[in-house]
């Protein structure tokens, strides 16, 4: 076949249906690692400032945020941003290490993931049990 | 094998790669100063929190950290955008804001370490 004859855009299929996609381990982990993400810059940075302000004013505005925390719905944010944060570094530590050649390879890849969504819940878990 | 290739684009590729981890690597290390310093301490009370800003080493690395989180997040968030938001007007308009965002929080993260108190 002459190269002019060769089609020019090939139909590909395209299947992006993500209910359906059924994601590897290692999948799951790099979209919670962008959710994660954005979640901590979405709320996790203006109320990192709100709290680090707030509570250098007094002795007595510590002790509001203090009580203010013990509201179950501040426990409950407080424990999803620690997911986040520690969710995110886990993950971006697995990033560095696989920019580093290790644990490239397909089992290596499962084995990190995995570890990387325990560890995440297991020490999210370890803060809200110290929080409750 | 071309090794005289002509590489064309904006080269802002690498540089955003290299920035991500750079400003990560800089960020653990502060998490990692925190927890050492509330292991020290044993703890966090007010007065141990209001000497930490006291100190001016600590506001600087403090400094640090934050600006290493503005700029790591504008290269997470502008991915994100990139990748999900295809309209370009409302893409640009989305980038801007988070700009603004980004330099507004630096601002507060100055006069909160170093504002009149």
């Amino acid at each position: 076949m002459a190269a002019v004859d060769r089609p020019v855009i090939k139909p590909r299929p395209v299947y992006l249906n993500l209910f359906a996609i059924r994601m590897p381990l290692p999948a799951v982990v790099s979209i919670l690692h962008r959710a994660s993400g954005a979640l901590l810059f979405a709320v996790g940075i203006p109320l990192l400032l709100c709290t680090v302000q707030r509570a250098l004013v007094s002795p007595e505005a510590w002790a509001q945020m203090r009580v203010a925390l013990d509201m179950p719905f501040a426990k409950i944010v407080a424990v999803v941003l620690a997911w986040a944060f520690i969710h995110h570094l886990l993950a971006g530590i697995r990033h560095l290490l696989m920019d580093a050649h290790v644990g490239v390879e397909l089992a290596g890849a499962r084995r990190s993931a995995a570890l990387t969504m325990v560890l995440a819940i297991l020490l999210t878990l370890a803060i809200a049990v110290r929080l409750w | 094998m071309t090794p005289n290739r002509i590489v064309v684009g904006a080269h802002y590729g690498w540089r955003d790669w290299l920035v991500q981890r750079a400003t990560a690597v800089l960020m653990a290390l502060y998490t990692l100063l925190l927890l050492g310093l509330l292991l020290w301490f044993g703890g966090l009370d007010y007065a141990a929190w209001k000497g930490a800003f006291g100190n001016e080493a600590f506001r600087v690395a403090t400094f640090v950290f934050m600006v290493a989180l503005f700029w790591h997040a504008w290269v997470g968030v502008r991915n994100i955008l990139m990748d999900y938001v295809k309209p370009v007007p409302v893409r640009l308009t989305l980038q801007v804001l988070v700009i603004s965002a980004l330099v507004g929080y630096a601002g507060w993260t100055i006069q909160v370490l170093w504002g009149v108190r």
